[in-house]
């Protein structure tokens, strides 16, 4: 009997897994004494040069060093050594509060354009051009007219994710089906009550796209728009911790923002699935 | 003429230059089922869509119970074509979304009180939580029966409404369909391309030509008794008359007749009414002038 492709399919992740993590120690592990000399010139040197060991962190260092950090994530010993849970809390809360101005602001405008032939072609223009701009080009003008480098980061993510809800929603509205819109007609229901129970329930799948479209690319200019800013967040951190040299913490910070990157896409996959209807 | 319920007075639809039809007049009675059967194109559809409210005739009007229509009203129903039902609610969500339409200040209780009557009435007791994806096509054509009649509309507009079915549920619909219209004397206005759906359910079947520029070249006035049965309707003396005499005008006569009426006068207005198998002296300048 052929197990599920569930379960193939994780034997095969974890095959790949186990390779590159094996691959990843055999490259950066220590080949051994390179040369004579002085003990008190090898002991200012390191390991890198008397082992031959690679600068590069092997999964054992940074396993260690990640567990290191799990263990306690919200330390805080002043401004350069935060908890990287901390760093990530930071990083979070500006992307949420960032996309929920979006949110506000991108969803009834979406309305507007997706019901009004007039307003979609007036603003067309505008999201046209505003839309292909780098989110990291607002920065300065931000932080000009802002004052205030922590919004500043919140203004940008605001504005990066903007768009695509925008105009997922206007399509959503202006694709929903003339034969829904007929029925609320010879019902005599009006335009709020239309608003509501036809167009939002009937755009909804397409609208929570737009919103995970947004929350992604929110989440990939936070960690940029952090180094810029500095101060705290997994951005600075990874930029910090690269001035401290710590390659280690480089990878680790990598790979947490992976996972919460993963995690918002999650939690947006799932509302999309709850407004999903099967026809 | 008082008996006339529904008044369509002279009206036309035109895009352009082209005029899909224009100087329409029609009258029904209350309680009546009306039946319009035309080719693809002579704007059946958009009449009924006049009717509804939905679109607006180029000239003329529509008189609905002394009222000239002025957009949708909740006292039309409109049973469309691909039934129409709202995905995201279930059977009694969709019900109940059209009686809560109309009486805005139920509560809760009585609006499903009121959507589960017409539930029952079509047959979809227990089907009450299921989306639409989950029904078959005829249990979704049920609920927008159902929907429709929820309201209880003065009248019932219904666009091809079994087209999309299979023999056998569109027999059973149709059988439900006269079943409700008979006992709560609905008037309804229904448009369809099978002319054995029309000899069955109609009184009286209107007979559109081909478009553009198509007009209601004759009335059939069903002679079939009132209490007819689907097993047995065929094998009435008169059914294959009615029936030859509306194939004869959709194979032939809907393309020709124009040329059949030239030089003959046409009065858009009094449209000939035909009772086809029956003597005509006798039935036909009676009809003519009860349809006047």
């Amino acid at each position: 009997m052929t197990p599920s492709l569930t379960l193939r399919a994780a034997l095969v992740s974890i095959l790949i897994f186990v390779t590159f993590i094996l691959a990843w120690h055999l490259a950066t592990r220590g080949i051994g004494a390179v040369q004579q000399m002085d003990p008190e010139y090898a002991k200012l040197m390191g390991v890198t040069a008397t082992q031959g060991k690679s600068a590069m962190p092997g999964p054992l260092d940074v396993g260690a060093k990640l567990w290191e950090h799990l263990r306690r994530p919200f330390y805080d010993n002043g401004p350069n050594d935060k908890g990287v849970g901390i760093q990530l809390a930071y990083s979070i809360a500006r992307v949420g509060i960032g996309y929920f101005l979006a949110v506000l602001v991108a969803i009834p405008v979406g309305f507007l354009i997706g019901m009004s032939p007039l307003m979609n072609k007036a603003l067309d223009p505008f999201i046209q051009i505003l839309k292909p701009i780098s989110p990291l080009a607002w920065m300065p003008l931000a932080l000009y007219t802002i004052k205030d480098s922590g919004r500043s980061a919140i203004f940008v993510i605001f504005i990066c994710s903007l768009w695509p809800m925008m105009i997922n929603t206007a399509f959503g509205v202006a694709a929903v089906r003339k034969e829904w819109l007929n029925v609320a007609r010879t019902l005599e229901v009006g335009t709020l009550r239309r608003a509501f129970t036809i167009i939002l329930p009937a755009a909804a799948p397409t609208i929570l796209t737009g919103m995970r479209i947004s929350i992604g690319i929110a989440w990939l200019v936070i960690v940029a728009a952090e180094m810029l800013v500095g101060g705290t967040g997994i951005g600075y951190f990874v930029w910090n911790e690269w001035n401290n040299l710590s390659i280690t913490n480089v990878i680790i910070a990598i790979i947490l923002i992976g996972i919460v990157g993963m995690l918002l896409d999650l939690i947006l996959a799932r509302a999309t699935r709850l407004v999903t209807f099967p026809e | 003429m008082s008996d006339k319920f529904i008044s369509i007075e002279g009206i036309a639809k035109r895009y352009g230059t082209t005029t899909i039809f224009e100087d329409l007049w029609l009258g029904m009675r209350r309680g009546e089922l009306t039946c319009v059967i035309g080719h693809s194109g002579c704007g059946k559809t958009t009449v009924l869509n006049i009717l509804a409210g939905l679109d607006v005739p180029s000239d003329g009007a529509v008189i609905v119970d002394g009222k000239a229509i002025e957009g949708p009203s909740l006292d039309r129903a409109v049973i469309f074509q691909s039934h129409a039902l709202l995905p995201w609610r279930t059977v009694m969500g969709n019900v109940a979304y059209a009686v809560s339409s109309k009486w805005r200040r139920y509560t809760r209780a009585q609006i499903q009180a009121q959507a589960q009557i017409f539930i029952d009435l079509v047959g979809l007791t227990g089907a009450e939580g299921k989306r639409p994806s989950e029904l078959s096509g005829g249990m979704k054509q049920r609920v927008g029966i159902a929907r429709a009649l929820s309201i209880e509309p003065k009248i019932m507009l219904m666009d091809e409404p079994f087209s999309a079915l299979d023999a056998l549920t569109r027999g059973t619909l149709q059988d439900e369909v006269r079943r409700i219209c008979l006992t709560t004397g609905q008037t309804a206005f229904m448009i369809t391309h099978d002319v054995d759906e029309a000899i069955y359910l109609a009184d009286r079947i209107v007979l559109m030509t081909n478009g553009p520029g198509a007009r209601l070249a004759e009335i059939v006035d069903n002679p079939l008794p009132k209490d007819r049965a689907r097993a047995d309707v065929h094998r009435h003396p008169l059914y294959y008359a009615v029936r030859n005499h509306i194939i004869d005008f959709l194979v032939i006569r809907s393309k020709s007749f124009a040329a059949e009426m030239t030089g003959k006068p046409f009065d858009p207005r009094h449209v000939p009414v035909v009772r086809p198998g029956v003597i005509e002296n006798s039935s036909t300048p009676d009809a003519a002038a009860r349809v006047a």
